[in-house]
């Protein structure tokens, strides 16, 4: 974001904020979050499970309208998502903006011909002809790895394997040339070997498309080696944000730190992991401070009493805390 | 570590598949899933080994078939030297408590109309752990052995997180004072820091007890981290089994090597020499000649599609099942 900033971002998230209500409580699942994503980048969010990144990625899109409160900012060409009505976010849905899911067992229809899903996406979001139309099924099949494409047309979900749903999940999604990509943990049902050839691709599509992708994610090293941008989310906050390199190397946030310790890399073998204390807050009932602070070594009285904005701290990089960890404090104890 | 807890030798299995009359009409072959195609392991006391492989390789159907949940076609398990399909052996139910697993899902393994406490008690009370009267006590004691608090006992498993859940089963394989852990992705389900607590206390339960743990998973750098020795499965067949370190240093068998070089590293500038395996794992119903691994391999020979390698000790490093294992 130094240099290039002629570019204009492909899209601008700013205070979005999803709030659902259950038996008369409201959950705060996401808390003004904001980051931007230019054309071809790759924004990984990580956290864990209940830290907000999937209720994030649905805000987007609108998807979490049906269940909760969404405010906030969604700047998709000058325009504000979240403001928008279904009628107008219909188009964008699957055509300007694709989505994939977790499950690939679950989130194709079972009764229906992988090619008539296919073709569902582009009738809806372009002009081409029936043949046009098929055309595209079998080159998307083909650009996602299906061996024997225009045979595989006429089968159904079940007659592929995991990885070959999550294939042609993808398939659907980029049919309609998506200009960007939320990936909602594409790879976790997934096998090593298949995730390396599954985010391989991703990769390779967001290059020759000029796509831009939000990818979330519970494992740093996907995160390594597919993002340029991370943001880390705890208790539907982002904490800590910046480039992969720079994060992953010297994180800033304890919460980032705790992360990476937790995972047994460059440790002596059966040796005690690190692991942070403590479990996640509730989201019913969250500290008044800082999220974390209940379970941060660093902590300070300050803390507990008022919440650290996410702030500018240079080279592109943004922290919500007030007691920094230092280069090599935390990584080398 | 010398003692020889478990011997699995030469063990398979195949689930027969249905062959409807208009399948057997139409000339089919029969759709049998072989699961397990000869796996031979020894266990020895006090040692952890680690079974990796992508899904669909054999790994829970070889645990399974270690707790007596499958019964193999061939082969045969043996416990301290006693075959555990024995008829004699069958009735005694002493092998169901001396060997324990623990299961994947937090979510569908523990029943939800049972308190802890009522979980517990039935292990401890249908193998005659102790009297009824000194139940109370034995409970607190499992709560302290795996860090939850004494006021879980009267909560039912929905109010616990995964990880607790995973303690509450943990709980209960120890409650009957068994000798041997078959963990079954134990961690998949839980989040790192979660998982990095449940991997401490495993590994402490062990130091302590004296446990034994075969610990079945998918995550490479977890088993590395907990692993004495390492056993590699593809397609129902052990191709590499070794020591820990050695094997994940240097990986013999192109399947270890590929497999190891596609967990991604937290290194975002080590995007090291990734070997890329081509296509997917083969369907168990129809298992190629040869080597299985052939289709995939990128160094495959005319031998590798006639051959089937035989697991064989390699200088300096564990058991490899390859016919090129030494150019590799």
């Amino acid at each position: 974001m130094t240099l290039t900033q002629v570019q204009t971002p492909l899209l601008e998230v700013a205070n979005l904020c999803t709030t659902f209500t259950a038996g008369g409580a409201s959950i705060p699942a996401v808390r003004n979050v904001g980051f931007t994503l230019n054309r071809g980048e790759v924004l990984g969010l990580v956290g864990e499970s209940g830290s907000g990144k999937s209720v994030t990625l649905r805000s987007i899109l609108g998807l979490s309208r049906r269940y909760g409160e969404t405010t906030g900012e969604v700047l998709w060409r000058g325009d504000n998502l979240v403001a928008m009505p279904e009628s107008s976010l219909r188009p964008i849905r699957g055509g300007e903006i694709a989505m994939i899911f977790q499950e690939p067992m679950t989130s194709l229809n079972p009764l229906l011909t992988v090619g008539v899903q296919i073709d569902e996406t582009l009738k809806a979001h372009t002009r081409m002809t029936a043949s046009e139309r098929k055309k595209r099924a079998i080159e998307m099949l083909d650009l996602v790895g299906i061996p024997a494409a225009r045979s595989r047309l006429g089968e159904y979900p079940h007659q592929f394997s995991g990885g070959m749903r999550q294939r042609v999940m993808i398939a659907i999604a980029l049919a309609a040339r998506p200009k960007l990509l939320l990936a909602d943990e594409p790879t976790t049902a997934l096998d090593v070997t298949i995730q390396a050839q599954i985010l391989d691709l991703i990769l390779s599509l967001a290059k020759d498309f000029d796509m831009g992708v939000i990818l979330v994610t519970h494992d740093l090293g996907v995160v390594a080696q597919t993002c340029d941008q991370v943001a880390v989310m705890y208790a539907g906050r982002i904490v800590e944000e910046g480039a992969v390199r720079a994060v992953l190397k010297s994180p800033q946030h304890p919460y980032t730190v705790g992360l990476m310790r937790s995972v047994p890399q460059n440790v002596p073998p059966r040796t005690p992991l690190y692991s942070i204390p403590g479990t996640p807050p509730s989201l019913l009932n969250l500290p008044q401070g800082c999220a974390f602070a209940p379970r941060c070594p660093n902590r300070s009285s300050a803390c507990d009493q008022s919440r650290p904005e996410l702030l500018d701290t240079g080279g592109g990089r943004a922290l919500a805390c007030f007691n920094k960890v230092r280069a090599g404090e935390g990584a080398a104890a | 570590m010398s003692e020889t807890v478990l011997e699995i030798r030469d063990v398979s299995l195949t689930f027969r598949g249905k062959r409807g009359v208009l399948d057997v009409v139409a000339g089919r072959p029969p759709r049998d899933v072989n699961a397990l195609n000869g796996v031979t392991l020894d266990l020895k006391r006090g040692e952890t080994l680690g079974v990796v492989g992508e899904s669909g390789c054999g790994k829970s159907t070889l645990a399974r078939c270690i707790v007596r949940l499958h019964e193999p076609n061939g082969g045969e398990i043996l416990f301290h030297g006693s075959d555990v399909f024995a008829p004699d052996q069958r009735r005694d139910r002493s092998y169901n408590r001396r060997v324990q697993m623990m299961f994947q899902d937090p979510y569908s393994s523990l029943n939800p109309r049972m308190t802890t406490s009522q979980i517990l008690k039935e292990a401890l009370l249908v193998h005659g752990m102790c009297g009824e009267a000194d139940v109370p006590e034995r409970l607190e004691k499992l709560m302290d052995l795996v860090q939850l608090p004494r006021d879980a006992l009267e909560k039912y498993p929905h109010e616990f997180s995964g990880g607790q859940r995973q303690r509450i089963a943990i709980a209960r394989a120890l409650a009957v004072e068994p000798e041997v852990l078959i963990a079954d992705e134990l961690v998949s389900a839980l989040d790192v820091s979660v998982q990095a607590q449940i991997v401490n206390l495993l590994l402490e339960l062990q130091e302590r007890l004296g446990l034994t743990i075969l610990f079945v998973a998918h995550d490479l750098r977890l088993v590395r981290h907990v692993s004495n020795r390492v056993a590699v499965i593809y397609l129902g067949r052990i191709v590499e089994i070794g020591d820990s370190e050695t094997l994940f240093a240097s990986p013999s068998h192109p399947y270890s090597q590929a497999l190891l070089s596609a967990a991604p590293s937290l290194d975002p500038d080590d995007k090291g020499s990734k070997i890329h395996l081509e296509g997917e794992l083969p369907s168990p119903m129809d298992i190629p000649p040869g080597c299985p691994f052939h289709v995939r391999c990128r160094h495959k020979t005319p031998k590798c599609t006639a051959e089937l390698p035989v697991l064989r000790p390699l200088e300096g490093r564990g058991a490899v099942a390859c016919h090129h294992a030494e150019k590799i």
